[in-house]
């Protein structure tokens, strides 16, 4: 863990990235501590501008504070983002390794799977869920992760298919383990650091696309989120700039931290790939 | 065999590894459609206002809509693979006549983005990989970092607050001014929809340039430490002769196949920016459809963009194999 740090110390804007990523993450713990009140109830004059009539960031043309609405928004892009990765690495581990540890027909079902998840457009295949299941967390959620998970089953699968054949796993069978003990145990923990990365850059793709599907109107219609309020705000950007500005500074500095930090985990846990480059 | 027929056999094999995965996208269309809550008659009926349970079954039994599931699809696929996507009911038209009535301006809008994405990106990666670890270097990875993370709709907006409506350089949306309604080829015409076609082209480029530009620099490393470039130097090659003649033709392919597979992206990414500029093509359609809860329309929409990723696929594929006579046809 100490070597890890170590490692990961080493690349300055990943240390900067985690940074940012610890204070948003903390905003969206405190939103209901320091914004009390629900982001949707009509906190004073409407079109306020920011900085005037109480409002740090401005209120939209209901009177909603762009602020409240941004630390709220920050919980439900983290967790959406979070969420729809848990699932897709999930499904896509198990089908990746599945795929590539025994071949044959399974991995050429998946191949042909695959294959067809990158002919579609995904974020249009998104959208079609979404629509189709009703908009909703759970259903944003399910949308994201059938989009995402075959860039981890491609992964995964390759990895697998690497390291099947070498000496440990010939031990393995050798001793008698079961196929599902050699892949949970043994393969697995081999594989993660890859996994961790995409992993990891998921989670950011996994936030715009959410903020691009709530900006088309389709977030659950109960949560605030920031997507959601530069949708709402852009009838007004003629006469208030504001509601849309802030909430994509707020997109745009999450993904960016994510990514910086995907990186740095990146190049701590390859350290092989960051002496190539 | 000769070199040609050799050419056709690959044409025509990459021809039929498409024909299942337009299959299986047409079933999944298919599926989507029966997961929806609902189906025509209930949308007929709805519009009707009212409508007795003996009309409905009519109805159904004249769609062909109370046949078992396998039935259907089988009718479903005969349908769609005589282009036949159904019919909306929102806008009383076939889905075809109306996919097809927006397809030009969506083209119009991928074309212009692809070339300018490609085109600078190139630029950019050549830049940053010439002046490695230099300020150039680092101010391009900077750029296409913060370009990669932005969200697209996001820019376009802002891009109409300063451009559209504080400088008020170029129209906040559509594809040609109201007044000027005709749709002859004259030259200002074409200088109207270059003139609305600025905007969205640089939105949806933007996060592509990203991408381009982080490909071509990694790949111009690649190309600069392989040993054809120690060759062209022992024999006193000019440093620009090897950079900009032998390593930059290398370079390029990568470029050219992400090229191919970011298509599939790069319509969906053109339903927000066509959203966000009104801009009247497919994403745009889709929106309207999305909004007015017009499923089958947007099945087809859906369906047709994955036919144009597989048959970009397929023409990328052919050119590539041209381009490098090292693949395998």
């Amino acid at each position: 863990m100490i070597q890890f740090w170590r490692l990961f110390r080493r690349n300055r804007s990943a240390v900067l990235g985690l940074v940012i990523l610890i204070l948003i993450i903390g905003m969206a713990a405190t939103a209901h501590l320091f914004f009390p009140e629900d982001p949707f109830r009509l906190a004073g004059r409407s079109m306020s501008p920011p900085g005037e009539n109480g409002f740090l960031l401005g209120s939209d043309s209901l009177g909603r504070d762009v602020a409240s609405g941004i630390a709220h928004g920050a919980k439900t892009s983290l967790l959406i983002g979070l969420m729809a990765t848990l699932v897709a690495v999930g499904f896509g581990t198990m089908m990746g390794g599945l795929a590539g540890y025994y071949g044959g027909w399974i991995d050429d079902i998946l191949m042909r799977v695959t294959e067809m998840f990158q002919t579609i457009p995904s974020f249009i295949f998104a959208i079609l869920l979404v629509a189709i299941m009703k908009p909703s967390i759970e259903s944003i959620v399910i949308a994201i992760a059938v989009v995402s998970w075959p860039a981890v089953a491609r992964l995964v699968r390759g990895e697998f298919l690497s390291l099947r054949g070498r000496e440990f796993v010939q031990a393995c069978h050798t001793l008698g383990m079961s196929d599902a003990r050699i892949i949970l145990r043994e393969i697995l923990p081999n594989c993660l650091s890859p996994i961790i990365v995409i992993g990891s850059l998921m989670v950011a793709t996994a936030i715009l696309i959410e903020s691009g599907l709530a900006f088309l109107g389709l977030g659950d219609p109960n949560i605030m989120s920031w997507g959601f309020q530069i949708g709402a705000g852009r009838t007004l950007l003629r006469s208030a700039w504001w509601v849309c500005t802030f909430p994509g500074i707020a997109i745009l500095i999450t993904v960016l931290a994510i990514n910086l930090v995907g990186e740095g985990l990146n190049d701590a846990l390859n350290p092989r790939l960051r002496e190539r480059a | 065999m000769s070199r040609t027929a050799k050419r056709l056999r690959y044409v025509l094999k990459r021809l039929l590894q498409a024909i299942p995965i337009v299959l299986m996208i047409v079933i999944v269309n298919f599926f989507l459609l029966q997961l929806a809550e609902g189906d025509a008659v209930d949308v007929l009926a709805g519009e009707a206002g009212s409508a007795t349970p003996e009309y409905m079954a009519e109805l159904r039994a004249k769609f062909g809509l109370d046949q078992p599931l396998p039935v259907q699809l089988f009718v479903y696929l005969k349908n769609v693979l005589s282009f036949d996507l159904g019919y909306s009911f929102r806008h009383e038209m076939p889905v075809l006549d109306l996919v097809m009535d927006r397809f030009g301006a969506t083209l119009l809008l991928m074309v212009s983005t692809i070339t300018l994405a490609v085109g600078f990106g190139i630029v950019l990666g050549l830049l940053a990989a010439t002046g490695l670890n230099t300020w150039r270097d680092t101010l391009i990875s900077i750029f296409a970092l913060v370009t990669y993370a932005t969200p697209l709709f996001w820019v376009g907006l802002m891009f109409i607050v300063v451009f559209s409506l504080n400088l008020g350089w170029f129209p906040t949306s559509g594809m040609k001014n109201v007044a000027a309604f005709n749709d002859t080829w004259s030259w200002a015409n074409i200088k109207d929809v270059a003139h609305h076609l600025v905007l969205p082209t640089v939105t949806l480029s933007l996060f592509y340039l990203a991408l381009y530009t982080r490909l071509m620099r990694a790949s111009m490393l690649e190309q600069a430490g392989m040993d054809y470039v120690t060759t062209a130097r022992a024999k006193g090659l000019t440093e620009n002769r090897i950079m900009f003649v032998h390593v930059l033709r290398n370079a390029l392919l990568p470029v050219v196949t992400m090229a191919g597979v970011q298509v599939g992206a790069l319509i969906g990414g053109s339903v927000i920016v066509e959203s966000v500029f009104a801009w009247p093509g497919l994403g745009m359609l889709a929106f309207e459809a999305l909004f007015a809860r017009d499923l089958n329309l947007l099945l087809g929409i859906f369906l047709l963009s994955a036919l144009l990723v597989v048959a970009v696929n397929l023409v990328v594929d052919i050119v590539y194999s041209s381009l490098d006579p090292r693949i395998e046809v």
